[in-house]
C-alpha cells in the first residue's frame, strides 16, 4: 500500500496550485459577481494542458492519470467553484464522452481540439422533466435518410453557451422491452435549428456558464451517432461516474478552501483578549473540518484509483462525491460561522464557497441519488 | 549552444519556516526552486529557442533535489544533472559548491551559464562570480536583459535601480534579477514528458574531488527567526497634526532622523 503521490502527480499538483492563486484567486470574486464565464483563464488552462489531463498523448492529450486531474479539479476548485465546475465538466462531460465511446474518426476531429483546450463540448442530457430520472428523456432523434432529425429541450446544461459543439441524448427507438431506446449524438453548437440561451440567475457557481438549448428540427448527419446505437443510457451512466470523482474533487477543493481561511482567520482574530483559535468552540470546528477535508481526500484519491487502475469505481465514486461534496457544504457552513459577520460578506468569500457547494450536493447526480447508487451496490 | 542553469533547491520563505537548535526544519518546510533561479531556467530556454543548442540544469544538492531538476525539465530544460554530496559532505558553503561546479565545468564547454541572482536561502550571491572567476571567464550579475547576436553579448544590468548596458562575448556567466522574464508555469505535456529525460546523478568523486578539496571557508555560528513584527501604530487627528506627530516619533523616539 502507498500512500505518496509520484513525482509527476506531486509536481502537476503544485503547478495548477502556483496558477490557482496566481492567476484564478485574484478574479474570483470578480468572475462570482459579474456571473462571467473567465474565457482567457479557460485559454491558459488550455495552453497548460489541464484540458486533456487525462487523455493521452495521440488525442492531444497529457497522458496523465484520474489521479492528476483530481488534484488538478481540487487546486482549481480551492480558489473559485465556477471555474473548477466548468473545468470538470469540461473534461469529464464534455471530452471523456468521446474519448470512451467516439470512433477514431470521431477522438481526431471532436477529442483532439477538446484535449488541445482550443474548443469546448457539454453534455446535453437533463431536461425539463428528465433530471434524476435521466431515462425520462423525452428529446427526440428521428431517422430521416442518412440524417437524424432532433426534437426537444435541454436544461442546466454546462459550458453550453461557450461550447463548439454538444453531446445530446434523444430517443431514437424502442428496446426489446418495448421501452424508450436512447442514443447519444454529437450536434455542432452552430447547427441550424439549435437555439442556446444562458439566462439563469443562480445562486452558486456563477460564472460558470449553463444554459438551456432548444432543438427545434435539428438535422446532423448520423455519423454523428457516439458509439452504439441505443447505449446512450449506459454510456451517460459511465460518463457519470467518472464524473463524479471530478465533483467529488471539486467539494474536496471547496472544503480545503473553507479550512483554510477558516484557520488563517481564527489564527489572526482577537476577541476577548485572545485569538479566537484558542477557544475550545473554534478549535472543535477546525478540528472536525480538518478531519472531514482528509477524509474525503482519501475516497477521492482512492475512487481515482481504482479507476486508473481498470478496477470497478462506481460506488467508491459515489461514496466520494456524496462525502466530499457534503464535506465542502458543512465545511463552508462552519467557515462562515467561523468568520461571525464577515464571513457573511462577499469580500470575505467564504460565504461564496456555501452557495458553490450547494450546486455540488445537486449536480451530477444528487446526494439522494448517490445514496441509492451505493445502496444497490450493497444488494438492496 | 551550450547552455547551462545553476540551480539550487531551496525552503519557500513565503511559507512557515521552523528554526531549532540553528537549523531549520526541512518536515516542516516547503521546497521549491530558488525563485532567481526560475528567472535564469526561463532565460535559457528563450535562448535555446531563439539560438538552437540545449539546456542543462545543474544542482548540487541531495536526492531530494531531484524534485526542482524535474520542474526545471517540465518547463523546458533539456537535461539535468544532479551533484548528490548527502553521502560525502556533512555541510558546505558558498565555496564548496562553487569548487564542485569548477570541476563539474571544466570538462564542459559551455557557451553561457546562467544562475540566480542571489539564492533566496543565504543570499551571497557568490557561486556564480566565484565560478566565473575559477573558469576564467567573464560574469555579469543581476541582469534584466539579455540579447545574443552572433558572439556580442548586450545585457542590461540593474545597478540599485538603475540599468547599466553592457557588451561582453561569449562564453559567459550571467545573474538573472528580477524582471528579467517571467517565468512560465511548466505544462502537463512537459511535466509528463520530464520523465523521459535525462538526468544525470554525480558524486564528488566522479568530479576527482577529495571531500578537503571542497571543505567550507565559512563557519555558521547561528540561525534564527527574525524577531517578531509587532503591531503598528495608527495616528490620528487631522493630516496636519499626524505629520507633526510622526516626525516628533521619528526623531525622538526612534531616533532615526
Amino acid at each position: 500500500m502507498d500512500f505518496e503521490l509520484s513525482k509527476e502527480q506531486l509536481m502537476v499538483k503544485k503547478m495548477v496550485k502556483e496558477f490557482a492563486d496566481e492567476v484564478i484567486q485574484p478574479r474570483a470574486i470578480e468572475i462570482d459577481k459579474e456571473a462571467k464565464f473567465p474565457v482567457d483563464i479557460f485559454e491558459q488552462m488550455g495552453e497548460l494542458g489541464l484540458l486533456g489531463i487525462p487523455f493521452p498523448e495521440e488525442y492531444g492529450g497529457a497522458g496523465a492519470d484520474t489521479l492528476s486531474y483530481a488534484l488538478a479539479v481540487e487546486e482549481i476548485g480551492r480558489v473559485c467553484g465556477s471555474t473548477g465546475l466548468s473545468y470538470a465538466a469540461a473534461v469529464s462531460l464534455g471530452a471523456s464522452p468521446i474519448y470512451y465511446f467516439g470512433t477514431e474518426e470521431q477522438k481526431q476531429n471532436y477529442l483532439v481540439p477538446l484535449a488541445k483546450g482550443e474548443a469546448l463540448a457539454s453534455f446535453g442530457l437533463t431536461e425539463p422533466n428528465a433530471g434524476s430520472d435521466a431515462g425520462g428523456t423525452q428529446t427526440t432523434a428521428v431517422e430521416d435518410g442518412d440524417d437524424y432529425v432532433i426534437n426537444g429541450e435541454k436544461c442546466f446544461i454546462t459550458n453550453a453557451g461557450y461550447a463548439k459543439f454538444l453531446i445530446v441524448t434523444a430517443i431514437t427507438g424502442k428496446n426489446e422491452k418495448g421501452q424508450n431506446a436512447i442514443s447519444s449524438i454529437i450536434v455542432p453548437a452552430d447547427t441550424k435549428g439549435i437555439t442556446i440561451s444562458s439566462d439563469y440567475d443562480k445562486m452558486g457557481v456563477r460564472g460558470s456558464d449553463t444554459a438551456e438549448i432548444v432543438l427545434n428540427d435539428v438535422r446532423v448527419p448520423k455519423e454523428n451517432l457516439l458509439g452504439e446505437a441505443h447505449k446512450g443510457f449506459n454510456q451517460f451512466l459511465h460518463t457519470l461516474d467518472g464524473g463524479r470523482i471530478s465533483i467529488a474533487a471539486l467539494g474536496l477543493g471547496i472544503a480545503q478552501g473553507s479550512l483554510d481561511r477558516a484557520l488563517s482567520y481564527a489564527k489572526e482574530r482577537k476577541q476577548f483578549g485572545k485569538p479566537i483559535s484558542s477557544f475550545q468552540a473554534i478549535q472543535f470546528k477546525l478540528a472536525d473540518m480538518a478531519m472531514e477535508v482528509e477524509l474525503a481526500r482519501n475516497m477521492v484519491h482512492k475512487a481515482a484509483w481504482l479507476k486508473d487502475n481498470n478496477k470497478p469505481f462506481g460506488k467508491e465514486a459515489a461514496y466520494a462525491k456524496l462525502y466530499a461534496t457534503e464535506t465542502a457544504f458543512r465545511n463552508a457552513n462552519q467557515a462562515i460561522q467561523i468568520h461571525g459577520g464577515y464571513g457573511y460578506m462577499r469580500e470575505y468569500e467564504v460565504e461564496r464557497y456555501l452557495r458553490d457547494a450547494k450546486l455540488l450536493e445537486i449536480g451530477e447526480g444528487t446526494s439522494e441519488i448517490q445514496r441509492m447508487v451505493i445502496a444497490r451496490q450493497l444488494g438492496c | 549552444m551550450n547552455i547551462y542553469v545553476l540551480l539550487k533547491r531551496t525552503f519557500d520563505t513565503e511559507e512557515k519556516i521552523d528554526v531549532s537548535n540553528g537549523r531549520i526544519e526541512d518536515e516542516s518546510a516547503e521546497f521549491i526552486i530558488n525563485p532567481y533561479d526560475e528567472y535564469a531556467v526561463e532565460e535559457a530556454i528563450n535562448q535555446r529557442d531563439a539560438h538552437g543548442g540545449e539546456v542543462t540544469v545543474v544542482t548540487v544538492g541531495d536526492e531530494e533535489s531531484e524534485k526542482q531538476l524535474r520542474t526545471a525539465l517540465a518547463m523546458g530544460a533539456d537535461k539535468a544533472v544532479l551533484i548528490n554530496t548527502e553521502d560525502d559532505l556533512e555541510d558546505g558553503d558558498q565555496y564548496t559548491t562553487a569548487k564542485i561546479l569548477h570541476a563539474f565545468f571544466a570538462e564542459k564547454e559551455a557557451d553561457l551559464i546562467l544562475a540566480g541572482n542571489v539564492a533566496i536561502d543565504e543570499a551571497s550571491g557568490q557561486v556564480g562570480p566565484r565560478l566565473a572567476e575559477a573558469l576564467g571567464i567573464p560574469f555579469v550579475t543581476t541582469i534584466t536583459s539579455l540579447k545574443i547576436e552572433d558572439n556580442t553579448v548586450t545585457i542590461e544590468k540593474d545597478v540599485e535601480g538603475d540599468v547599466e548596458i553592457v557588451e561582453t562575448s561569449l562564453p559567459l556567466l550571467v545573474t538573472c534579477q528580477q524582471g528579467l522574464n517571467e517565468p512560465r508555469y511548466p505544462s502537463l505535456p512537459g511535466i509528463m514528458k520530464a520523465k523521459k529525460k535525462p538526468l544525470e546523478e554525480l558524486e564528488i568523486d566522479d568530479l576527482d574531488l577529495e571531500e578537503d578539496d571542497v571543505e567550507q571557508k565559512t563557519k555558521t555560528i547561528d540561525i534564527y527567526l527574525p524577531p517578531e513584527k509587532e503591531a503598528g501604530r495608527v495616528l490620528e487627528g487631522d493630516v496636519d497634526e499626524q505629520v507633526k506627530e510622526l516626525v516628533s516619533l521619528l526623531k525622538n523616539e526612534k531616533k532615526v532622523l
